[in-house]
């Protein structure tokens, strides 16, 4: 075999699934690299840097987007299962649902609901209309979910991953100190709340915090999941017609 | 290992064979989890056998979300015009539905006695 030139290979390169997926873990590795030698804080989000890593490679590669996604499909495909394997955690916690059920029932309604209002009611305040204020109601479920919502509801599930992420960015910077600040000292009810409000990223964070409260977190993302994913398709359009109309 | 796989792929097929099906609001996937959290509850055992596999697979789960994550360069121009709305409504939503849950939370584990 004659040994090819570089924009030859290239070319091979663009078209084959192996350098995106490459990409992609090699991504995500040095952003997890990054979170652990930050101390673990949620301001150095792995996910976080590792898109904004792969966008700035697509841009000075000139790769558009379906190029690299036919790669990372086998990354994503992985969502579903991922979602479906949410149930044993779930499973896990029966007993600590079981001690605590109405308070955690009512408290999931409660946040699930706000989340979904306030985001999509704020948004409009400030002037965002339909595909983008759509996207912005699922912003609180975990990503896998949140995703299949934003599709379902006519959302755009690329902005509206991005808008989780924030999210959960968001929830385990503020939730420490915003609890702390309203004397909040129920471990259960922080963790919950947090994990409502900001899913796997809020969990995660509630774990370094508090161990009780990470268990409380877990369920209330798991269990936020399924609720949004009734209520927003039924919720989402009408509030937006409603306030954006 | 393959057991597990395929017992969470039949769930998650099931799951997308009955949102469509039926027409339902809820992603397959969602579905899934419910028939997957039912299958637990009357079979105590699959839990263990199953756990290996579904904590290997939300260990990473991080990781699923990159592909969809990069998908927002098509967005660029959104998030530049809409940026201070966005963190906006993020921010302050956020806030309140942390708020919202701890409140009633605490309200109702008042009022039912299960405090700590």
């Amino acid at each position: 075999m004659t040994p090819a030139d570089p924009a030859e290979i290239w070319t091979y390169l663009r078209q084959d699934p192996l350098l995106w997926l490459t990409a992609t873990l090699v991504a995500y590795s040095l952003g997890d690299l990054a979170f652990r030698r930050a101390g673990r804080k949620p301001l150095v989000n792995p996910v976080l840097v590792a898109v904004a890593l792969l966008a700035v490679l697509l841009r000075l590669t000139g790769t558009p987007y379906q190029n690299y996604f036919e790669g990372a499909q086998f990354v994503h495909f992985m969502l579903g299962p991922a979602t479906v394997a949410l149930a044993v955690p779930l499973y896990a916690n029966l007993r600590l649902i079981r001690s605590a059920f109405w308070p955690m029932l009512a408290a999931l309604a409660a946040g699930s609901v706000t989340a979904l209002v306030t985001a999509v009611g704020i948004g409009a305040a400030f002037g965002l209309r339909g595909e983008t204020l759509l996207s912005l109601a699922p912003k609180s479920v975990t990503a896998p979910v949140a995703l299949g919502v934003s599709e379902t509801i006519g959302g755009a599930p690329n902005l509206t991953a991005v808008l989780v992420i924030i999210t959960g960015i968001t929830g385990a910077v503020v939730a420490t100190p915003l609890l702390n600040l309203l004397r909040i000292r129920d471990w259960r009810a922080r963790g919950l709340a947090v994990g409502v409000a900001a899913h796997g990223i809020g969990t995660a964070r509630a774990f370094q915090v508090n161990e009780t409260a990470g268990a409380f977190a877990g369920i209330g993302m798991g269990l936020n999941a399924l609720l949004t994913a009734l209520i927003a398709p039924l919720l989402a359009p009408w509030l937006v017609a409603l306030l954006a109309g | 290992m393959i057991v597990n796989l395929v017992v969470l792929l039949a769930c998650q097929l099931v799951g997308e064979v009955a949102a469509r099906g039926l027409g339902l609001p809820v992603p397959g996937p969602v579905i899934g989890m419910a028939l997957l959290f039912a299958a637990l509850i009357l079979r105590p055992k699959l839990a263990e056998r199953i756990a290996p596999t579904t904590s290997g697979l939300l260990k990473h789960l991080s990781l699923l979300f990159v592909p969809a994550g990069v998908g927002v360069v098509g967005h660029l121009d959104t998030l530049g015009q809409h940026g201070v709305a966005l963190i906006a409504a993020l921010l302050l939503s956020t806030i309140a539905a942390i708020m919202a849950g701890v409140y009633v939370f605490l309200a109702v584990a008042r009022l039912t006695g299960v405090s700590e």
